[in-house]
C-alpha cells in the first residue's frame, strides 16, 4: 500500500493487544476523556462566549443594575458587604450547575440512543465505568476552565476582597458535579426521550436557582420553602463560595457541611452513574 | 461440545502456533491453524427468553466464519458476546484463550468490531474518527497518524479525509467504520450486517475489501441474512433460527446436503399457487410452496421443468436457477431468510 503521494511508507505497526489493553485499564477513562474533549472543540467558541458572556451580562445586571438599589437600602441583609460581592459567588455556582445540566444529560443521551457514540469505545478495550469517567473528566475541565473565566470577570468587577476568592472556582466546578452527577445516572436510565430533560430545567434547575439563597439570603424566606434550599448543592456551594470569597460568618461546622453535602453528592451520583453505565452497556 | 484451550495465547500476528493447541474439537480443520474462537453451548437469556440457546462452534485462525439466520435469529447476541461487551447467562467463551466476562479488555484488545448500525463520531472528521478511536487501544499519535492515512487509502475515503462525518454516504460511512475497526491491526475482525441497508454497488466494493481483509489472513467472523453474502464471503458458516444453530458446513457443503443441485421457481400468480402444487406432484425431488411461487427442487431443473410442460400446465413465469443458501435455510426452517 502507497500513502497519497506515493510513497510507500515506512512499516507501521501497532503494539500488541496485551499492551493495548493495559494501558487501556490504567489510562482509559483519559483516553475517552481526549474524546470528548475533541468534540467540544468543534463548539469550543460558544464555550466561551457562553463562560464570558454569561457573568458579565449577569454581573452588569444584577451586580450593577439591581445593586444601585438594593445597596442604598443599606447593606445589612448581606452581612455588610456589596450586593454584587453577595451575590457574585452565587452566579459563579449557578452557572456552573447549569453546564452541568446541560453537559450531563443530552449528551449522555446521544451517547446511549440518539448518535449512540458509547458504543464505539466500548467495544474497544475501554470500560463502561471508563467511558462515563471519561465523559465526567472531559466536563470537569469545562467546568473548570468556565468558571475561571467567571472569576476573573467577578474580579474585575471587584466583587471577591477576600484572597481566597478563586478558590470558589473548585467550588462552583464541585457544585456542578454534585448536581450533574446524580442527574447524569438519571439520563443513563432514560430509553425514551419523552422531554424529561426540560422537565428537569424548569422544574428542578430553575426553582433551586430561583429559591436557594442565591438573591437574598435563605432565611428570609418562609420556612415553608426553606427547605429547597437546604436540599440544594446550589445552596451549599454558595454558602461555602461565600466563606471563601468575602469571609462570610457561619458556624465552621456548618461550612465542612456544606463541603460534605457536595462531595456526597458527586460521589453517590458517581457511584450510580457508573453502575447504571455498566448495567446499560452490558445487556 | 467442550472446548478447552490451553495456549496463553497472545497475540496470533506475533506468536507462533505452537501457543495454541490446535482446534482438534471440529474435524476438517487444518491442524496448523490455532483455534482462535470457541463457545460451548454458549446461551444468552433476556429474562424467560433465549436470544441464544446452547451454541457450540470453533473457529480457527484465518478462517471466515459466518452466522446466517433471519432478523431476530440471535446472531447479534452471538456477536456481542464474542465482542466481550455483553455476558453470557451460560456455557463456555474462550477467544484467544481468554474469558471474555473476566478479561473484557484483553478480549476486546485483540477484536476490531464493526457493529450493526454505525456509531462514527459524527461531529469530528473523518480521519480523527480513526485518530480518536485508535487512542482507546492506548495507540501513540506517531503511529496513528500514517496509519489513518494508510487505512483511509484502503477504505477509499482518501479525498474525504477532512470532511466531517455526516456528509458521508452509507456506504462510506460503513466503509469508514471499517477502517476504525482495523487501527488497531485486530487479526480477528467482527462483522455485524456488515452490508445491510446499501446499495448493490457499495456492497461490492465492501466485499472486495473483506476479501483483501481475508487474504492477509484476518479471521473475518460475520453475521448476514444475506445468502449471497454468506456465499461470496464464507469459508463455512452456521444457520441460526431461534438462538440454535440449525446447519454447519461450507455454503456448499450446506446446500450439496440440504437441497438439490437446481432449482425451478414457478409463477402461477399469487391465487393459484397453492391449488397448483397437487398437480405438480411428483416432479422433482421436494416441492415448496410460497405465497408468490412455486419452487421445484431436482438436480435437473430443466427436465424438471419440461414435466411440467408435458403436464400441461403454463406458469407465468420460470426459472431455472441453482440452489443457494436461501433454499437451505427455507428447507431447515420452512421459511425465508428475508420476510
Amino acid at each position: 500500500m502507497t500513502d497519497a503521494r506515493g510513497v510507500r511508507p515506512r512499516a507501521l505497526q501497532a503494539h500488541g493487544p496485551e499492551a493495548a489493553a493495559a494501558r487501556a485499564r490504567r489510562w482509559g477513562a483519559f483516553y475517552y476523556a481526549e474524546q470528548v474533549l475533541r468534540v467540544m472543540k468543534g463548539y469550543s467558541w460558544s464555550i466561551v462566549m457562553y463562560s464570558v458572556g454569561q457573568p458579565v451580562a449577569y454581573l452588569f445586571a444584577m451586580g450593577v443594575g439591581l445593586a444601585t438599589l438594593v445597596d442604598g437600602q443599606g447593606g445589612a441583609a448581606f452581612g455588610g458587604v456589596s450586593y454584587l460581592a453577595f451575590i457574585a459567588p452565587a452566579l459563579l455556582v449557578s452557572a456552573g450547575v447549569m453546564t452541568a445540566a446541560n453537559e450531563f444529560t443530552f449528551p449522555v443521551m446521544d451517547g446511549f440512543k440518539w448518535r449512540r457514540t458509547y458504543y464505539g469505545p466500548h467495544a474497544s478495550p475501554l470500560t463502561p465505568g471508563q467511558i462515563a469517567a471519561g465523559h465526567i473528566m472531559a466536563v470537569t475541565l469545562r467546568l473548570l476552565l468556565q468558571s475561571a473565566i467567571y472569576f476573573l470577570a467577578v474580579a474585575l468587577f471587584g466583587a471577591s476582597p477576600s484572597g481566597w476568592g478563586w478558590a470558589a472556582i473548585l467550588v462552583a466546578t464541585l457544585t456542578g458535579l454534585s448536581f450533574g452527577l446524580p442527574l447524569m445516572a438519571y439520563s443513563a436510565s432514560i430509553t425514551e426521550d419523552k422531554g424529561q430533560f426540560a422537565l428537569v430545567m424548569r422544574f428542578i434547575v430553575m426553582p433551586l436557582f430561583l429559591f436557594s439563597g442565591t438573591f437574598f439570603p435563605l432565611d428570609t424566606l418562609p420556612l415553608a420553602v426553606r427547605w429547597i434550599g437546604w436540599i440544594s448543592p446550589i445552596w451549599h456551594g454558595t454558602e461555602l463560595g461565600r466563606v471563601l470569597s468575602y469571609g462570610y460568618q457561619e458556624p465552621p461546622l456548618l461550612t465542612l457541611l456544606h463541603l460534605a453535602v457536595l462531595v456526597g453528592l458527586a460521589a453517590l451520583g458517581w457511584t450510580l452513574t457508573r453502575r447504571r453505565f455498566a448495567l446499560r452497556m452490558g445487556q | 461440545m467442550p472446548f478447552h484451550i490451553t495456549g496463553t495465547s497472545t497475540s496470533v500476528r506475533r506468536v507462533h502456533n505452537e501457543a495454541f493447541l490446535p482446534s482438534g474439537t471440529r474435524s476438517g480443520s487444518p491442524p496448523s491453524r490455532p483455534t482462535v474462537i470457541a463457545a460451548g453451548n454458549l446461551t444468552k437469556k433476556y429474562g424467560d427468553l433465549a436470544a441464544v440457546n446452547g451454541i457450540s462452534f470453533s473457529v480457527p485462525a484465518g478462517e471466515s466464519f459466518g452466522l446466517l439466520g433471519p432478523n431476530g435469529a440471535g446472531k447479534s447476541t452471538a456477536m456481542k458476546m464474542i465482542g466481550g461487551v455483553t455476558r453470557r447467562t451460560s456455557g463456555t467463551l474462550d477467544i484467544m484463550g481468554l474469558d471474555p466476562d473476566t478479561h473484557g479488555p484483553e478480549v476486546r484488545a485483540h477484536l476490531g468490531v464493526v457493529p450493526q448500525q454505525d456509531n462514527l463520531d459524527e461531529e469530528l472528521r473523518v480521519r480523527d474518527n480513526l485518530l480518536v478511536y485508535g487512542r482507546y487501544f492506548g495507540l501513540p499519535m506517531s503511529y496513528l497518524k500514517p496509519k489513518a492515512d494508510e487505512l483511509l487509502e484502503f477504505a477509499q475515503l482518501t479525498d474525504k479525509a477532512r470532511s466531517k462525518v455526516d456528509s458521508l454516504s452509507g456506504g462510506m460511512k460503513r466503509r469508514l467504520t471499517i477502517a476504525r475497526s482495523l487501527i488497531n491491526e485486530p487479526r480477528i475482525l467482527l462483522l455485524d450486517e456488515p452490508t445491510t441497508g446499501l446499495d448493490p454497488q457499495a456492497r461490492h466494493i465492501l466485499w472486495d475489501r473483506l476479501f483483501r481483509l481475508k487474504e492477509q489472513g484476518v479471521t473475518l467472523i460475520l453475521t448476514t441474512h444475506y445468502m449471497d453474502e454468506a456465499e461470496q464471503l464464507c469459508d463455512r458458516l452456521i444457520v441460526v433460527d431461534k438462538g440454535r444453530i440449525m446447519a454447519e458446513g461450507s455454503p456448499a457443503r450446506l446446500i450439496r446436503e440440504h437441497s438439490t443441485r437446481e432449482v425451478v421457481e414457478l409463477r402461477f400468480g399469487s391465487e393459484r399457487n397453492t391449488t397448483i402444487a397437487a398437480e405438480l406432484d411428483g416432479i422433482g425431488e421436494r416441492l415448496e410452496v410460497l405465497p408468490d411461487r412455486v419452487l421445484i427442487y431436482a438436480d435437473d431443473g430443466e427436465s424438471a421443468l419440461e414435466q411440467v410442460a408435458y403436464r400441461g400446465l403454463r406458469p407465468l413465469t420460470s426459472l431455472v436457477r441453482r440452489s443457494s443458501l436461501e433454499d437451505v435455510f427455507l428447507r431447515l426452517t420452512g421459511r425465508s431468510l428475508v420476510d
